[in-house]
């Protein structure tokens, strides 16, 4: 019985030597960053810069969720960072509720009478909204006192939202540029229901305080910093394992099919609805498994984060690296948020032109939008193709 | 020598006051003037405070003699000099270092005195209103409308019940039609408010009915307030206006926090004080027997409180059964504060047609606000129908013409300080400037792509995020004004409800004449016959000998450039920032999506749904903009699953793929 689950997938390593090459590249940069890590090592690399890569490994596993859905399945969605953001929320409600809950309980053990249940969920309330103006934990919350009912909320509500959005999208045929824009009124829905102050969330203040984790107060953040490294890089490489397992085989030719062409898949009897809900819907739980990595890293989340350009974005960064390779995604969304950071967080040194300086934390966003422009137009492969030329060249 | 003046002025002062008291038996003497009346309460108008001022102007009042009004202007304009020797009052005039004194009665100038030798009298600002309120009446008779007005405002502001009489005589001698209109109204008002004779009453508070002026509206609400209470049973002979019943009417919470509002019970014990109350009960590390850390529930808080109150240590709280017994002794209910019945019902009466009228005016006012809604929609959206609709081209940079035209509007306005006339320049100028920077785009970047309409949609995002940026390093990240002509900055008012500034009746009227102009160009011009021929069949329209590039090229400038003008007309009302685009083109998309691609009727539909709808929401729902918005994106989303080529959906080979 064992044999021929074990049988294609050797083939399938075989036959896709990028997939070992990515796969060793990441664990030498994992081994590189720890080595040179405050926390376990050299300490040349300073905490806050091993939480940058670590929030980049978590931007590259969404962006090679991004390129899965657009690069191979053709649909350009516009809204997987408002999953992205989804899965940062339902982790967040929990960090936020039990790190209060624990400030909460050691501020009452002094009280003379001990606390009841009521009167702790009561304190937590006033503490978490009373910034919204409210001392009441909304019903969104009511999983929030549980890791994992809230760690299954990550992969839930994402996962509901598109197969739900997804079903009815694409049952009825919305497609192409439709689909792209309706996916974007999808985020700004989200994002905008989100900046309301009574909605349960904090409005636009967020949730805050996230890279503190309960439980763990004992330990430094550089530790901290080092173990989110860890989980984020082996979120990538089981994530990219997946996905190129998933677009290697038979499943893989047709979705690229309906990427070409989907009325011929339809009329070949495939059900081309069905195909792409289930592509949507995975990389939507991905892209929130992504996010559920990455905010605890950036230690605070708010609406703005979901707003529809962020979705753009990822876009960008994909089209960038090159669609329709995996590693494109990587190499996309890696290059260009932190050249992002690098530039606009005075990295770069400005250009002194003598009647005008280029600052480059103002004339970065000119740069990269330029850029894309000429990605688009002429290296429609993105940094990827590069790899093409290399290997097929000579 | 200076203590000797001072006396010799008390005695002068003393005698003169003796003198007066003498005459004032004799009406005859009294009869000839203001003067001697004034000298009765000498020491009060000299030194007016708000305790005395009202029983002299009663007396002056009641005693009517001629110049009064007069007298009580200049008082209290800071117009009455006293002279110290006899206490008699004038009015004087500046002539150079000295004053010339005047006499109250006859007029004339009587004697020039420096300003030492008199005393200016200064009412304070508290005594010059009672002044002037008891000046109305002589005020509503004043040859100068100005000051009528003015009078009126006073009355409108706080009227009286003494202000009828004096105002409905004088609407007979009313000669402006508009003030005696006014005169009327309050007339009618005050009626309803204050008359004593029932019938008038009763009329005026009729004729209030359907009248939905806040100061009507205001009237009215003010005779049916109600004040809530509670007792035993109903009050006898009080003018109520309902029974509360416990449950539906009122919660037995909100019941029983007026019972202890009214000292007929005594207040629930929270859950706090029970606690305070138990920490302060601690003996041996038990409550009443309840051990302490077993006390963090709280059923064991009760079966400790009870503990300790079968003790006799704490005071009896409020359970319960208590409460729903206190609650179901009283009776609540609601009165009017007005006593007479009739008053009340015919005023529920008005009101109940008031609301009737209001809420006509409301839905007017309603579809006013869509229909401006639409229009700026429409103005936002129709460039960008035109590029995607009738190119397949998807522009997110649309957004970043709009803020192009509006900063162009603005440094127009920076170059020509007249606003009438740097609107007239800003606004074809706003179109040049997009015009140009759209078929620079087109020929540039998008014309490469037109086979690849996914990638037009992320190299124009490029360029809108570089031109973004762009306006920031130009303009700074702070909101620029573009400020609208004086002509343009009133409002239409038709009542207190419905009204509309003008702007948005200028970008309604922009909007048509967009509209219009649109379907001229692209039905009637040999520029629209050919554009719709690339539409529909590029290939067969190019053997037909038209350049599909040419087409392609004027197009997408038509498009931009109407995106500029829009700018302008949107600057104009909203504050012109960097961002102002990224703002607009997501509901653009929405709006030309839901209304149909390729059609400006289709932009139209769909720039009246979205613009309607979301002022519809908002009504709901007032105070939360961003919940509107919302649930107008949900709404558009559900909307396209069951019309997903939209309200005006092309047809046959047109509607292409």
């Amino acid at each position: 019985m064992s044999k021929p689950e074990i049988a294609p997938r050797k083939r399938f390593l075989a036959e896709n030597p990028s997939v070992l090459w990515f796969l060793g590249c990441l664990a030498l940069f994992t081994l590189g960053v720890t080595v040179l890590s405050e926390g376990f090592g050299l300490a040349i690399l300073s905490t806050s810069m091993v939480k940058i890569l670590g929030m980049t490994l978590c931007l590259c596993l969404i962006a090679v969720a991004m390129d899965v859905v657009w690069g191979y399945c053709g649909i350009l969605s516009l809204g997987h960072f408002a999953f992205f953001g989804l899965g940062g929320y339902a982790v967040g409600m929990w960090l936020m509720y039990a790190r209060t809950e624990g400030i909460v309980i050691s501020s009452l053990s002094g009280a003379p009478i001990p606390p009841t249940q009521g009167e702790i969920e009561n304190a937590i309330a006033t503490q978490i909204f009373g910034v919204v103006g409210s001392n009441e934990l909304p019903w969104l919350w009511g999983f929030a006192h549980s890791l994992t009912l809230q760690l299954m909320m990550v992969v839930l509500v994402p996962g509901l939202l598109a197969l739900v959005f997804g079903w009815l999208a694409f049952r009825s045929r919305v497609t192409g540029v439709y689909l792209s824009i309706l996916t974007q009124a999808m985020t700004l829905a989200l994002s905008l229901y989100l900046f309301q102050n009574d909605t349960g969330l904090r409005g636009n203040n967020g949730l805050s305080g996230l890279q503190n984790i309960p439980g763990l107060d004992h330990l430094p953040q550089s530790t901290l910093s080092l173990w989110f490294f860890w989980a984020s890089a082996l979120a990538l490489g089981l994530g990219y394992l997946l996905f190129a397992w998933l677009v290697s085989g038979k499943f893989g030719s047709v979705i690229r099919a309906i990427r070409d062409n989907e009325a011929r898949v339809r009329f070949l009897g495939y059900d081309v609805e069905s195909y792409k809900l289930v592509i949507f819907t995975l990389t939507a739980v991905v892209s929130a498994i992504a996010g559920a990595l990455y905010y605890p890293q950036a230690g605070i989340i708010n609406p703005a984060e979901i707003a529809p350009i962020a979705s753009i974005y990822l876009a960008v960064w994909v089209a960038i690296g090159g669609r329709g390779r995996l590693y494109g995604a990587v190499i996309g969304a890696a290059v260009v948020s932190l050249a992002s950071s690098w530039f606009t967080g005075g990295g770069a040194l400005n250009i002194n032109l003598g009647i005008y300086t280029i600052n480059w934390t103002d004339w970065w966003l000119v740069l990269l939008g330029l850029g894309f422009v000429a990605v688009t137009l002429f290296f429609p492969r993105g940094i990827g193709g590069l790899f093409d030329m290399i290997v097929r060249k000579p | 020598m200076r203590s000797f003046l001072l006396l010799a002025r008390l005695v002068v002062t003393v005698l003169a006051i003796g003198l007066l008291s003498l005459l004032r038996p004799s009406e005859g003497l009294a009869q000839e003037g203001l003067q001697p009346l004034l000298q009765e309460y000498q020491a009060e108008i000299a030194k007016p405070s708000r305790s005395t001022v009202e029983s002299v102007l009663d007396a002056l009042m009641a005693a009517d003699r001629p110049g009064t009004a007069e007298f009580l202007l200049r008082w209290q304009d800071r117009g009455v000099y006293e002279r110290p020797d006899d206490g008699l009052f004038f009015y004087a005039e500046e002539g150079g270092d000295a004053l010339r004194l005047i006499d109250i009665d006859s007029g004339a100038a009587v004697a020039e005195v420096s300003s030492r030798e008199v005393n200016q009298i200064r009412p304070n600002s508290g005594v010059r209103g009672v002044i002037a309120a008891a000046l109305v009446p002589f005020e509503l008779n004043a040859p100068e409308p100005a000051r009528r007005a003015v009078a009126l405002d006073a009355i409108a502001r706080s009227g009286e019940a003494s202000q009828i009489d004096p105002l409905s005589r004088s609407i007979e001698t009313e000669t402006d039609p508009v003030l005696k209109e006014r005169k009327e109204r309050l007339l009618t008002l005050l009626t309803a408010q204050f008359a004593s004779a029932l019938p008038y009453r009763l009329a005026a508070i009729e004729g209030l009915s359907g009248d939905t002026s806040i100061e009507a509206r205001g009237v009215l609400n003010q005779l049916t307030t109600r004040s809530p209470g509670v007792g035993t049973a109903l009050p006898e002979g009080a003018n109520m206006a309902r029974v509360l019943e416990v449950g539906t009417d009122i919660s037995e919470v909100e019941a029983y926090d007026r019972l202890v509002a009214a000292n007929l019970a005594p207040p629930r014990q929270s859950a706090t004080d029970r606690r305070d109350v138990l920490a302060q009960h601690i003996v041996d590390g038990a409550v009443g027997g309840v051990p302490l850390h077993l006390l963090n529930t709280d059923a064991a808080r009760t079966r400790a409180y009870e503990a300790l109150e079968a003790e006799g240590a704490v005071p009896p709280r409020a359970a319960e059964d208590e409460v729903a017994r206190a609650v179901a002794a009283h009776a609540f209910y609601e009165v009017y504060t007005e006593p007479n019945a009739e008053v009340t019902t015919a005023a529920e009466d008005a009101l109940a047609t008031t609301s009737r009228a209001l809420g006509l005016y409301q839905t007017l006012d309603l579809v006013l606000d869509g229909l401006s809604l639409a229009s700026i929609f429409f103005l936002a959206a129709i460039g960008l129908a035109i590029t995607f609709g009738v190119m397949g081209v998807i522009n997110m940079a649309h957004g970043e013409f709009i803020m192009m035209g509006a900063y162009t509007g603005y440094v127009v306005q920076l170059f020509i300080p007249d606003y009438t006339v740097s609107l007239i320049v800003a606004l074809p100028l706003a179109f040049v400037v997009t015009f140009g920077a759209g078929v620079a785009m087109e020929r540039l970047v998008i014309r490469h792509l037109y086979t690849r309409p996914l990638e037009t949609l992320l190299a124009t995002f490029g360029i809108s995020i570089a031109l973004q940026q762009l306006a920031k390093n130009i303009f700074g990240t702070q909101a620029r004004p573009l400020t609208a002509p004086d002509w343009l900055s009133g409002a239409l008012t038709l009542n207190d409800i419905v009204s509309i500034s003008n702007i948005r009746v200028a970008i309604f009227v922009l909007a048509l004449i967009f509209l219009t102009l649109l379907l001229f160009i692209l039905k009637r011009t040999r520029l629209g016959l050919e554009v719709r021929a690339v539409t529909q069949n590029p290939g067969m329209a190019a053997s037909m000998g038209i350049d599909p590039d040419r087409i392609n090229m004027l197009t997408f400038g038509l498009g931009s450039g109407i995106a500029g003008i829009a700018g302008v007309a949107i600057g104009l009302y909203a504050q012109v920032t960097s961002e102002m685009g990224a703002n607009y083109i997501v509901q653009s998309f929405m709006t030309v999506v839901v209304g149909g691609v390729g059609n400006v009727w289709g932009t139209l539909a769909g720039a009246s749904m979205i613009g309607f709808l979301q002022k519809g929401i908002e009504w709901f729902n007032p105070s939360n903009t961003l919940a509107a918005q919302t649930y107008m994106v949900l709404f558009v989303i559900l909307f396209i699953q069951f019309r997903p080529k939209g309200i005006v959906a092309l047809k046959g080979r047109a509607a292409g793929d």
